[in-house]
């Protein structure tokens, strides 16, 4: 669904984000990770139009996605971390903006709101950062776009919320979705997000489905610290470590297990995953 | 929802339906929750659940009605049983003797305390 080839992006010239990157995404809850700076919000800006690439294209359904299309801006929608709402309900902010969306679905606008217990004719100025991320949160999955770009949704959220959003999220995904939630609450998403996406300086380092990294990665949690750990960490009740899966054990992903051990073994990970 | 950290997921959500059917709250030929509903009570991936009910269904626990859902087979009770017996062999009892290994208890001990819990 979205194509990016030989990407290159960068704001100061000799500090590139994007360094001809190429690598596709298709259906699934997308986890993107990766460290401070490292250019998750930037990659959703390129995505959606909202800047452009150096070299290289970002194509979203077949469409140049610098060249925003309506074609295309009506399939997508992104939803930055921290957002101006005009000093209107997020009732007519729906009403004005949901015409642009063929998919808008009034039914599940409504019964996002009930859940996230958000008044729909409350002035969005009046209301807590939250309160007003939960309205935007639910107007944006009551788009019904393929392709949906959420950007830290659960910082602000309190905690029934972020079980409601994991619940709507999961009901409402479906096979020609690609929702993609770049994120450093981990733990807010867990056993939600697949695939996962770990971004590295100019590169991405992991773009594979918790199946292909559990194939080929192995997560234990142990009494003593197993030999040959590509990353092991000091947890309660022992240690936390991450092996190479000769024997195709089965094992639980751990996504900051995955993510540390991901940063602190660069070249590893790459032969591992883009072999 | 809690999930335990060295058992994969879709296996945690089997173990979840497994407990339903013991405790008779799902009953043999009861329609069970779709995939979609499970991965939102339990808000996972629904990929995941969806592993979990085709695992359930070749261990012939449910059964697909086309276009209905998901109904408990016949006999899943005893199904249940049987793979928790497997389970509790294969994971739970090696555990307890590493244990014991770790710290140094004997067998006879270990029978010494089950006759009298028994009793």
């Amino acid at each position: 669904m979205i194509n990016i080839t030989n990407l290159s992006f960068n704001y100061k010239n000799n500090l590139p984000i994007f360094k001809n990157v190429s690598f596709s995404m298709k259906n699934g809850i997308y986890g993107l990770l990766g460290e401070n700076g490292v250019g998750k919000t930037t990659l959703l800006h390129i995505i959606s139009g909202l800047r452009f690439p150096k070299n290289g294209n970002c194509r979203v359904f077949n469409y140049e996605s610098a060249q925003r299309t309506p074609a295309m801006l009506s399939q997508l929608y992104f939803l930055p971390d921290e957002f101006h709402t005009p000093s209107m309900s997020i009732g007519s902010y729906a009403k004005y903006n949901a015409v642009f969306y063929p998919h808008f679905s009034k039914e599940q606008f409504n019964s996002y709101l009930n859940e996230f217990q958000v008044d729909g004719d409350k002035n969005m100025m009046e209301m807590s950062f939250g309160q007003r991320k939960k309205a935007m949160i639910a107007f944006a999955l009551a788009l019904n776009t393929p392709i949906v770009l959420l950007d830290e949704p659960t910082n602000g959220l309190d905690i029934p919320s972020k079980a409601q959003f994991r619940s709507i999220l999961s009901s409402l995904f479906t096979e020609d979705k690609c929702v993609i939630i770049s994120t450093h609450q981990v733990r807010d998403l867990e056993n939600l997000i697949d695939p996962i996406i770990i971004l590295d300086q100019n590169q991405v380092l992991i773009n594979n489905t918790v199946e292909e990294i559990t194939q080929k990665l192995y997560f234990s949690r142990t009494p003593s610290k197993p030999q040959d750990a590509l990353y092991t960490e000091q947890i309660l009740q022992g240690y936390s470590s991450v092996q190479i899966n000769e024997i195709q054990q089965e094992s639980t992903l751990n996504i900051e297990v995955l993510f540390n051990a991901a940063i602190s073994n660069k070249a590893k990970m790459r032969e591992l995953f883009n072999a | 929802m809690d999930f335990k950290s060295n058992k994969p997921i879709y296996l945690q959500i089997v173990d979840f339906c497994f407990q339903k059917i013991l405790l008779k709250e799902w009953q043999e030929d009861d329609r069970i929750p779709s995939v979609r509903e499970l991965g939102s009570l339990l808000q996972v991936n629904p990929n995941t659940a969806m592993r979990a009910f085709e695992y359930m269904q070749a261990a012939d626990i449910i059964y697909l009605k086309r276009g209905t859902g998901y109904y408990v087979q016949k006999g899943a009770i005893k199904q249940v049983l049987r793979l928790q017996k497997d389970e509790f062999f294969e994971n739970v009892l090696p555990e307890t003797f590493e244990s014991m290994k770790l710290l140094d208890i004997s067998i006879d001990e270990v029978i010494k305390r089950y006759k009298k819990y028994k009793n």
